[in-house]
């Protein structure tokens, strides 16, 4: 994947857990424009394992003069956000990959609704830029527990269809009634943890809305888990997964090729046959038929781990 | 009459996979002639589908029996008009007063679902919020891509263009945007030397 080595020019907490970062070219050079909704992948050596986690980009879609990501940290984690908090600081190189967008606005829409909760509002500060620049309607409601978790509050913008939801001051969001009465052509986008990406869902098809007008980004990061073992039938070779490793960087660290986009099970990219399992796959992702699922016919190594006696793969 | 059924055919041709019910949430219903056939079967499926549903219906002319019949289907609004164009404005004023989640159900000829369907479009309805049957005649709502007429129910190719009289050849590329099939002239390019005309009614 085309990655380059960018200059960490900012590092700024915007709440106790959510750190801001950018990225501008180490020589000062523009770089590729996006559009709202993209992420990046940062490359980070951290001791002998070398982890990439995609992040939504932040910052302005058509300003190439830097990337901006905000990292929450995650202490039950595979260690990815406590590198960044930890060990970046201003001055620091890191290899960043070319922003590429899976939860990109339908610009066909009449009216756009975002819904974030917590840190999911990362692909929304990108998007409204746009939304604003291309004067588009829309209205953005942002979720959190309390004003202290409002990472993004002083991002966004001082509009009126701009929402803070804070649900410990009473000011819980009511997703029934942001869906209803929406206008024709309206489009819903909803990021943030799969309790709110269901119930945005689940509300939505019970008023009737049709599942091309839903789009939604559950921020996946591969979760940790049990130690395990891989044999790739290609070769025959087995290879060990680590409790805090995603069998993809696994295969990548035995200089396995495998493709992949979003490192987050929700591209498609990195499927992967199953030739034989004995055992249970911990299917994490959001690619894979609920038959292939069961089949337990194929993996996604980005996110998914493994449990039992023997798992052997097409690699 | 049952469902219309065409052989396969070329990907540009729309396909109708038929009404299938979205509970009772709210509906625009528009069918003509046969069509309501496809709006009874709909109610005897669920009849939940009737509660929040605003029905029109042009009946074929003559035919009062049938619209009798889908006014007791329990809709929460019937209308019936003698043409499409009797109706579109009231079917206009629904499609403004919808929101989402507001289903369409199309059922009759090619024409309709395709003229009705272009309106609700243009109207912000999703595609994926429009379902339609088609019953009734297998004819084809034709627009001449050189004088931009539109002539309804052909059923030859080539046929004559209703407004500008040249001899166009039916292909089966579909306007979404017009609800229409296009017509070329047929003898462009050997003026005068014009094919049998065949029945499309296939
Ligand atoms: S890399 Fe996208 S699904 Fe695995």
């Amino acid at each position: 994947m085309s990655a380059q080595v960018l200059q960490v020019a900012e590092v700024e907490a915007l709440s106790p857990l959510v750190t801001r970062f950018r990225f501008v070219h180490p020589e000062g050079e523009a770089l590729p424009l996006f559009s709202g909704g993209a992420h990046v992948v940062v490359e980070m050596p951290d001791g002998a394992v070398l982890r990439r986690n995609a992040y939504s980009l932040i910052s302005d879609p058509l300003d190439g003069s830097g990337y901006e990501i905000a990292v929450r940290r995650d202490e039950a984690g595979r260690g990815g956000s406590r590198f960044m908090h930890a060990e970046v600081a201003v001055g620091d190189l890191l290899r960043v990959g070319a922003p590429v967008n899976l939860f990109a606005l339908d610009l066909r829409a009449r009216r756009h609704v975002l819904i974030a909760g917590g840190i999911g509002i990362t692909p929304f500060l990108a998007q409204i830029r746009q939304l604003i620049r291309l004067q588009l309607p829309f209205e953005l409601h942002y979720a959190v527990r309390s004003r202290a978790e409002a990472a993004a509050a002083r991002l966004l913008p001082d509009l009126a269809q701009v929402h803070l939801h804070i649900s410990e001051e009473g000011s819980r969001m009511d997703l029934g009634e942001i869906l209803s009465g929406q206008p024709l052509g309206t489009h819903v986008y909803v990021c943030g943890p799969e309790g709110l990406v269901d119930g945005v869902l689940d509300t939505a098809r019970c008023l009737g809305w049709p599942k091309g007008a839903l789009h939604s980004e559950a921020f996946l990061a591969p979760p940790p888990g049990e130690a395990f073992e891989v044999t790739l039938a290609r070769s025959g070779r087995k290879i060990a997964v680590g409790p805090h490793q995603s069998l993809l960087e696994a295969l990548e660290a035995a200089e396995v090729e495998v493709p992949w986009l979003c490192r987050g099970g929700a591209c498609g990219q990195c499927e992967t046959h199953v030739t034989s399992c004995s055992g249970h796959i911990e299917h994490h992702d959001h690619w894979l038929s609920d038959e292939a699922r069961a089949s337990q016919s194929a993996i996604m190594p980005c996110v998914s781990r493994f449990r039992g006696a023997d798992l052997t793969i097409d690699r | 009459m049952p469902r219309t059924e065409f052989s396969p055919a070329i990907f540009s041709r729309p396909v109708y996979p038929g009404l299938i019910s979205q509970g009772a949430v709210p509906a625009i219903m528009l069918a003509e002639g046969a069509g309501a056939e496809a709006l009874i079967d709909l109610a005897l499926a669920d009849a939940s589908v009737m509660d929040r549903a605003h029905v029109i219906y042009i009946p074929a002319r003559g035919d009062s029996a049938t619209g009798a019949r889908l006014g007791q289907l329990g809709a929460k609004m019937y209308h019936e008009a003698p043409s499409y164009a009797a109706c579109l404005e009231r079917y206009r004023k629904a499609l403004a007063d919808a929101h989402m989640g507001t289903w369409l159900y199309l059922a009759g000829s090619e024409g309709l679902i395709g003229q009705a369907a272009a309106e609700a479009t243009a109207a912000g309805l999703p595609a994926d919020a429009i379902l339609s049957e088609h019953r009734g005649p297998v004819t084809r709502r034709m627009q001449c891509v050189h004088c931009k007429g539109i002539t309804e129910e052909v059923a030859t190719d080539p046929f004559t263009c209703a407004h500008c009289g040249r001899s166009l050849f039916v292909r089966d590329h579909f306007s979404r945007r017009l609800g229409a099939f296009q017509g070329v002239a047929i003898d462009a390019e050997t003026p005068g030397i014009v094919p049998e005309p065949r029945s499309i009614q296939r």
